[in-house]
């Protein structure tokens, strides 16, 4: 028997200490969440995105649900700095978490712009959102190209001393260079990643099941996707990496963990279990506990890559 | 709030609920009856849960479904939902048998509110939006308030609220497709006989926007309050996700309010139908 509590699971990523690992994906929490859950007990809070300019969203449907999670094209509705600054920001203050606000621009200007104008007292540290797929034209972002991404990140740097963390798209075909390119730029640490470029068509209309037609893949189905990505990112920076792609239990977390990330944030299973990001963290203790692992950092990376040998594979007990 | 509450002070719960009987009501609607914690127990007429469906077979629901509250009773610790078989999620609903257990989440978003200085409220309902309406049928018996209760569905046999309406004292006009009576020109004739009559001190309506606009034109006409209970696909049900927004007219403005967390009962005259 383990009891909760055995492991020391805090954590030191990106300028910051946590208590624990666990923190939301921006986009997938707010306020509402103290209804059902015990934000006290997350590792940091993450707003979702907040722009300049007042956006209203996209034109629904703004979600549709396929085998194991879901689409998504909110669009970022956003009231603007004022509103951020004096509602959003007093009500996150209530709680005991670490603050990171997640913040968006159309151009590397107005991201520098905006960090500064965030870098205000509660705030912890700034997540540079460079990677939203419905914002832009065709899900284009900062971070699907290295060169932008290391101009923006650069400018969002200058602008705040604030620990900076970039969160990079899945929809790249370079996460290395991406990743080191940030890491260049003066990142504290990357956020691996946000959704998966998608569609869907509904065949009784023959209409995109999405009012943006494209969106973004969450959830379970995109977790070996994205794992990969942060095994990638991990291997190619120094800085740490926070995994972020359809963790929805304890193991999932400790996946991303062994394979190179010192933090996860969980999003779309929050959704369907307001408790998720509670039951990762105990899950997390016991999962070390019952291995005898005294820090649950001692994860990050932990990956095995030694070869079997055929007489250890033998004795394997088949995965359940 | 307090927002270190611990987990059985916090408003909203999710967690498994019993089965305690589930009917074929008629040919469209499943009545279903949950054994549930107090939490749950005391939601409040137009208040809501996301139910987490259980898989039908070949299909998996992944996020949960919103529906609407159709019963709660804090003393007998109980909830019931009145649906219809309409997707996956419901499908899914359909399979469960007394001695299963279903995940609900809730009691969520705002509800109907009571006005004390009413003497006489009108209920305006048709097809499922019945079923969000009965539980006011109680409340406002409750609360001393008679009712008028005029329910519109396609069969008389799908007016699914009319015995509950009648049980807690309400006079119902049942009015339906197949009758050839539940045409908007119609009901509003009925309205208006009500409104002259006094009896009409507000107007609490679900299920159709040509019978929220004309109870719309007559609030706006006769300076009545009203209120209407919305829906809208969601996922989170916490107003998180902004997915479940709709269009509502405040103050010559356009402006987006999330269904979940604003709603999903709103004032009827800033409502878009």
């Amino acid at each position: 028997m383990t009891q909760r509590g055995m492991t020391d699971l805090s954590v030191r990523v990106g300028g910051l200490t946590l208590k624990n690992p666990v923190m939301p994906a921006s986009g997938t929490f707010a306020e509402g969440l103290a209804l059902a859950a015990d934000l006290d007990r997350l590792g940091a809070l993450v707003t979702k995105t907040i722009t300049r300019e007042l956006r209203t969203g996209n034109p629904l449907p703004r979600v549709a649900e396929v085998p194991g999670g879901m689409l998504n094209a909110i669009g970022i509705p956003s009231k603007g700095i004022p509103y951020f600054l004096s509602h959003i920001l007093p009500e996150m203050r209530r709680f005991a978490p670490p603050l990171v606000v997640s913040i968006s621009a159309p151009t590397a200007e107005g991201f520098a712009s905006l960090a500064a104008e965030v870098s205000v007292p509660g705030v912890a540290a700034i997540e540079a959102n460079i990677s939203c797929p419905n914002i832009e034209e065709d899900g284009r972002a900062f971070a699907m190209r290295a060169d932008s991404t290391e101009a923006v990140m650069r400018r969002i740097r200058a602008a705040t001393a604030l620990p900076v963390w970039a969160k990079l798209t899945p929809n790249t075909g370079d996460i290395p260079e991406v990743s080191r390119a940030a890491e260049a730029a003066g990142a504290d640490a990357l956020v691996v990643a946000n959704t998966i470029l998608a569609m869907s068509v509904d065949l009784n209309t023959f209409k995109p099941r999405l009012g943006n037609v494209m969106g973004g893949l969450s959830g379970p189905a995109i977790k070996p996707i994205v794992l990969r990505q942060v095994y990638q990112a991990a291997r190619s920076v120094r800085i740490p990496v926070i995994g972020c792609g359809g963790i929805s239990t304890a193991e999932d977390a400790a996946e991303y963990m062994v394979a190179g990330a010192t933090a996860v944030q969980v999003g779309t299973a929050t959704f369907v279990q307001p408790g998720a990001m509670e039951a990762v963290i105990d899950g997390l203790d016991r999962f070390c506990a019952a291995r005898g692992i005294a820090r649950v950092a001692a994860l990050t990376g932990a990956i095995s890559r030694e070869e079997t040998d055929e007489a250890e594979l033998e004795w394997t007990e088949p995965v359940a | 709030m307090p927002d270190t509450a611990a987990p059985s002070m916090r408003p909203v719960s999710a967690e498994p609920a019993g089965v305690l009987s589930h009917t074929a009501l008629n040919a469209e609607y499943r009545h279903l009856v949950l054994r549930a914690g107090p939490r749950a127990t005391a939601a409040r007429p137009g208040q809501f849960f996301q139910l987490l469906c259980p898989a039908p077979p070949g299909e998996a629901p992944f996020l949960r479904r919103p529906m609407s509250l159709y019963g709660a009773d804090t003393a007998a610790g109980t909830v019931e939902f009145l649906y219809k078989v309409t997707g996956a999620g419901t499908r899914g609903l359909a399979t469960l048998s007394p001695g299963d257990e279903l995940d609900i989440m809730g009691p969520l978003g705002r509800g109907f509110a009571l006005d004390r200085g009413w003497r006489n409220i009108v209920v305006v309902g048709r097809g499922a939006g019945l079923a969000t309406l009965a539980p006011l049928a109680r409340a406002a018996r409750a609360a001393g308030i008679g009712v008028t209760a005029l329910l519109s569905a396609r069969r008389p046999e799908l007016v699914v609220s009319e015995a509950l309406f009648r049980e807690e004292g309400a006079e119902v006009i049942a009015v339906t497709d197949a009758e050839g009576t539940s045409g908007p020109a119609h009901a509003e004739r009925l309205l208006r006989g009500l409104v002259a009559e006094g009896r009409a001190d507000a107007f609490l309506t679900c299920g159709s926007a040509r019978l929220l606009r004309v109870q719309q034109r007559l609030a706006r006409e006769f300076g009545i309050p009203g209120q209407v209970a919305m829906e809208q696909q969601m996922a989170c049900g916490l107003g998180m996700c902004f997915c479940c927004v709709r269009d509502f007219e405040v103050e010559g403005e356009t402006v987006h309010r999330r269904v979940c967390w604003d709603g999903p009962v709103f004032d009827m005259l800033e409502a878009v139908a």
